[in-house]
């Protein structure tokens, strides 16, 4: 199976019971093998290697990136491990200007000859593409950080967790679940390790180590008889965290609400527990009627809106229309921007990039063109105030610095502008869900994220849940089915009433935020606080076939 | 890089002689190919890339290992045996594991073209320059894709069984917008032949649409009869491809369950005008000739006549079940007729014509309703006449409700899903009461 069918199931949401057939992405290591790096002296003469050859053949600029990308899958479902997969992928990608225009090769042969070979072969695609330019590369200026290294702040590692741990776990997971009542259980623990290596001519040598973690599950219950069916999904979160997320404590949860949510840190188990019940009580929920509700979301429901709507609106590739044949162009176009009035959102609104908050999938110490990491305002009380860009777009926002958002999900791809976390900051006054939920006379709360779906302009969008609870007068009056929200961005975020303090403020993500051609994967964080969005429109989602 | 067929079998056996399990499968995979991708009229980025991996599967009684290494010095393949055997040790037996399949009688594939194999990147670049040449001519700005990949996999295992293939491919996609932001055409092809690959052409039809969907006017959302170019068809299809599945089915949770239990094995359950099969021998969408399980791969109906024929069955659920199993296919086919594009609308009194869906997502599995976007060229007909373009709609609608308001197809042709890349052959089709359900204001 290629990687663009990873891609595609990834990205797809398919049913969980599709998942087992993951392909291995790299190569595979053995389970409890003491977890190697490779010399940070051996990657700085493979990468000189590389730098030097570029060099004298012609390339102007070059940067070089040694990958070794581990991932591990733990696959189950009900009583049995479906499947335990490690895969390591090790190589070398070499990025090069010349001609003004960029070239790219990738070899996992990590000889000197066959490095040089790569670089030789990067200077030729871009000397062959230069006679499509219509304007040379200008790359933002970035000074050579020298030898620096970053590791992810992780507390536990989650490769190092024995096998036996995780399995014990998922299978004790998918046993509450089904003894709560599901019928079938799917469950999952997601591990990934890059160790990175950046070089380049400008004189940085940059050595980091991140880590992601992801555990969730599927829980179905069918009624054989009508046969309907429901699911419910773990409301855990991908994190940037080591196994620590999967050890909360009790100052970790949110408890007292219409079920427990969680902060930086996860209870699986009881989550299956709650899961189990709910799926039941899905089945016998009433269907919505359609029209015009107040929403209040979730951060576990928020997370996806946000960055789809905000994120991706916001990735100057797109505005400038470099993404226009696969993922679409953007509605902020840059006279929106120039204007500084664009009313993105109402007042409320403040949300901000940001590629340092630790926990995030999408922190680092550098990005993939050896760019240092930052924080900075995109939409600010309403008002669009900024873009994401890499090195070789700054120049058109009028900036002399790239604001580093530049990744590649392996060192066979070449790297490009990806979506630094996107948060919508907390509300400043002291304001909780349940303070939110009592002034709402017809609502609806949603939790957990389902189906999403958006125009390559970042318009018109719709999505669903997994827990739809209807308000009514201030109060929670039971479980609603079949609900998806359809709404257009400005409209929506303008329509932003109340959002609920920083006590109350998590982070939800995607590890398969899929971009480009050939597709790439990027792993990214979207925090946010309960939120109060004003009369959107919802629809009924039944059929009968 | 390729291995040809006596090199991946000397390899293979090598690797094989090396395993103490009691049963061991090795698969050697490797690729070559390059891309080139463009926008603002310009490269934006370039490629190429080559890559060669070996995985072992070791199995002792119900416990299986996979362990894979990318490097073949003799070291490095006797320890990635070694890890494989060392992990079906530590995994837990699993009760669904089913035993290695024994040799078979695979026949060729048709999937490798050496002319395709052959393109370089000045043929990539040479592809792009005339599609941008087009675009510039237009006064649009073209946004596209070129990759051509060669790839090859071979299987042996410790029963015997031992196959091997090789096939080729090329996708190409392009966009073309025009300067005020109020036009946008699309085209895409994917081809085993590279020869067959017009870049010229597509991105003319691109410029086309580009130009023809310009100053779009809003009509108000609702069920309309649609002709789906077989581009948009392809994307809402592909969902319900991967629905074909007995085992979800059986346990109740899938589109193809029957309620009461079972599945719909031999139900009516869409227009007798649909006919779905998959042909690995078919000259237009070649596809392998075995799957990764070691069952050989031949022609076989999914839905004739809108009736339910066959649903795919793993080794392990065919066994529970009683039946064969009925391997996953590798390419799909969808029959139609001798009518063209131009012929489905000529009879058409009132209707939309849609040239590309987007960003499709499931809404709900039980019915497989699906939510996405018309995109690049939404046109309003009347009287057998395409009168003018239309602004982009969301739609929520079931590939299988679709294919019961079937009122016309037409002639298949190869085509590619926007989302995943793979080639399907499908007619372009006219669908009575689709459900549009909101406008977008995307261009």
């Amino acid at each position: 199976m290629r990687r663009r069918d990873f891609l595609q199931m990834a990205g797809m949401g398919l049913g969980a019971t599709m998942l087992p057939r993951i392909p291995v992405l790299g190569n595979n290591v053995p389970l409890d093998a003491p977890w190697y790096t490779v010399d940070v002296a051996q990657k700085k003469k493979l990468a000189d290697v590389a730098l030097n050859e570029a060099r004298s053949k012609g390339a102007t600029y070059t940067d070089v990136r040694i990958g070794r990308y581990l991932n591990q899958y733990v696959i189950t479902r009900e009583d049995k491990v479906q499947n335990i997969v490690n895969t390591e992928s090790y190589g070398i990608g070499i990025r090069v200007i010349a001609n003004g225009s960029w070239g790219f090769a990738a070899t996992d042969k990590m000889d000197t000859d066959s490095i040089a070979k790569a670089a030789q072969l990067a200077v030729a695609i871009a000397r062959e593409n230069a006679r499509l330019l219509s304007e040379p590369v200008q790359l933002a200026p970035q000074k050579g950080y020298g030898e620096v290294s970053w590791k992810a702040p992780i507390e536990k590692n989650a490769f190092e967790v024995p096998i036996k741990e995780k399995v014990d776990l998922l299978l004790s997971v998918n046993d509450a679940a089904l003894k709560g009542g599901g019928n079938y259980v799917n469950s999952y623990l997601f591990l990934v390790n890059e160790q990175k290596y950046f070089a380049s001519s400008d004189g940085s040598y940059i050595d980091q180590d991140i880590h992601r973690i992801w555990p969730t599950f599927t829980i179905t219950k069918v009624d054989a008889k009508t046969g309907k069916f429901e699911t419910r999904d773990a409301l855990s979160a991908p994190v940037g965290m080591g196994y620590e997320y999967l050890l909360p404590a009790d100052a970790d949860k949110i408890k007292g609400g219409v079920t427990t949510l969680y902060k930086k840190r996860y209870d699986m188990l009881e989550d299956a527990k709650a899961g189990a019940v709910q799926v039941g009580q899905k089945m016998l929920a009433k269907s919505v009627e359609a029209g015009k509700y107040d929403l209040v979301l979730d951060p576990t429901n928020l997370w996806l809106t946000i960055h789809e709507s905000v994120g991706h609106p916001t990735e100057l590739d797109r505005v400038l229309g470099y993404e226009a044949n696969y993922a679409g162009t953007s509605f902020l176009t840059l006279d929106k921007w120039e204007s500084k009035k664009f009313n993105f959102g109402s007042k409320e609104v403040n949300i901000v990039a940001d590629k340092l908050q630790p926990g995030s999938l999408g922190a680092v110490g550098y990005d993939d063109e050896g760019v240092g990491t930052q924080r900075w305002d995109l939409i600010k009380e309403g008002i669009l105030v900024n873009y994401q860009t890499i090195r070789d777009q700054a120049h058109i926002l009028g900036l002399n610095a790239s604001q580093g958002c530049c990744y590649a999900d392996s060192w066979s791809d070449v790297q490009f502008q990806r979506m630094p976390n996107v948060s919508l900051q907390p509300g400043k006054n002291k304001l909780s869900p349940a303070d939110i939920i009592k002034n709402v006379e017809k609502g609806i709360y949603i939790i957990g994220n389902s189906s999403y779906s958006i125009d390559q302009q970042r318009y018109n969008f719709q999505f669903s849940g997994q827990l739809y609870y209807e308000i009514k007068n201030g109060k929670i009056a039971g479980m609603l089915k079949d609900v998806a929200y359809q709404s257009n961005t400005q409209e929506f975020w303008n329509s932003c009433a109340a959002i609920a303090d920083e006590s109350d403020y998590r982070l939800g993500g995607s590890f398969f935020d899929g971009k480009g051609q050939p597709g790439q994967v990027s792993a990214v964080s979207h925090g946010a606080s309960t939120t109060r969005f004003n009369g959107v429109n919802v629809i009924n989602t039944a059929r009968k076939i | 890089m390729i291995l040809s067929k006596a090199e991946a079998q000397v390899l293979l056996k090598k690797v094989l002689g090396y395993s103490k399990a009691e049963a061991c499968e090795i698969t050697l995979s490797g690729s070559e190919g390059g891309n080139i991708r463009y926008a603002r009229n310009a490269v934006s980025t370039a490629g190429d890339i080559s890559t060669l991996s070996v995985s072992v599967n070791a199995t002792f009684g119900k416990k299986t290992g996979t362990a894979t290494i990318n490097e073949f010095d003799d070291a490095s393949l006797k320890k990635v045996v070694q890890r494989a055997e060392e992990l079906a040790q530590l995994a837990p037996d699993n009760p669904e594991h089913m035993p290695l399949l024994g040799p078979a009688d695979f026949k060729e594939a048709i999937t490798y073209v050496p002319a395709t194999a052959a393109a370089t990147p000045d043929t990539r670049a040479e592809a792009v320059a005339k599609s941008i040449q087009v675009a510039k001519e237009a006064k649009l700005e073209a946004a596209g894709f070129i990759e051509n990949t060669t790839s090859f996999t071979a299987v042996m295992n410790s029963k015997g069984l031992f196959a091997y293939n090789t096939d080729t491919d090329v996708i190409f996609t392009i966009t073309t917008r025009n300067q005020e932001g109020t036009g946008s055409g699309y085209a895409a092809r994917g081809f085993n032949d590279i020869s067959k690959l017009d870049t010229y052409t597509a991105t003319k039809i691109a410029t086309a649409k580009a130009n023809g969907s310009a100053n779009a006017k809003a009509i108000e959302p609702g069920k309309y009869t649609v002709i789906l170019e077989p581009v948009a068809a392809a994307y809402m299809m592909e969902n319900m491809f991967r629905g074909f599945d007995a085992r979800n089915a059986d346990e109740g949770r899938s589109f193809m369950s029957k309620p009461g239990g079972g599945n719909r094995l031999g139900e009516q359950l869409m227009d007798e005008k649909v006919t779905i099969y998959s042909d690995p021998f078919n000259t237009e969408l070649p596809g392998n000739t075995w799957n990764r399980e070691g069952f050989p791969l031949d022609k076989i109906n999914w839905i004739e006549k809108g009736v339910v024929k066959n649903l795919s069955y793993s080794q392990y659920w065919a066994q529970q079940k009683g039946v064969k199993p009925v391997p996953f296919p590798s390419n799909i086919i969808m029959e139609g007729g001798d009518a063209s594009l131009e012929d489905l609308i000529k009879t058409t009194e009132k209707g939309i014509l849609v040239s590309r869906l987007w960003y499709i997502r499931m809404v709900d599995p039980q019915s497989l309703l699906l939510t996405g976007l018309t995109r690049d060229g939404t046109f309003y007909i009347e009287n057998g006449q395409i009168k003018y373009p239309i602004k982009n709609f969301r739609f929520n609608e079931s590939p299988v409700i679709m294919l019961n308001n079937v009122e016309a197809l037409g002639r298949p042709e190869r085509t590619i899903s926007v989302e995943s890349y793979r080639s399907y052959l499908i007619p372009p089709m006219k669908i009575r009461d689709f459900t549009f359900t909101s406008l977008s204001d995307a261009v």
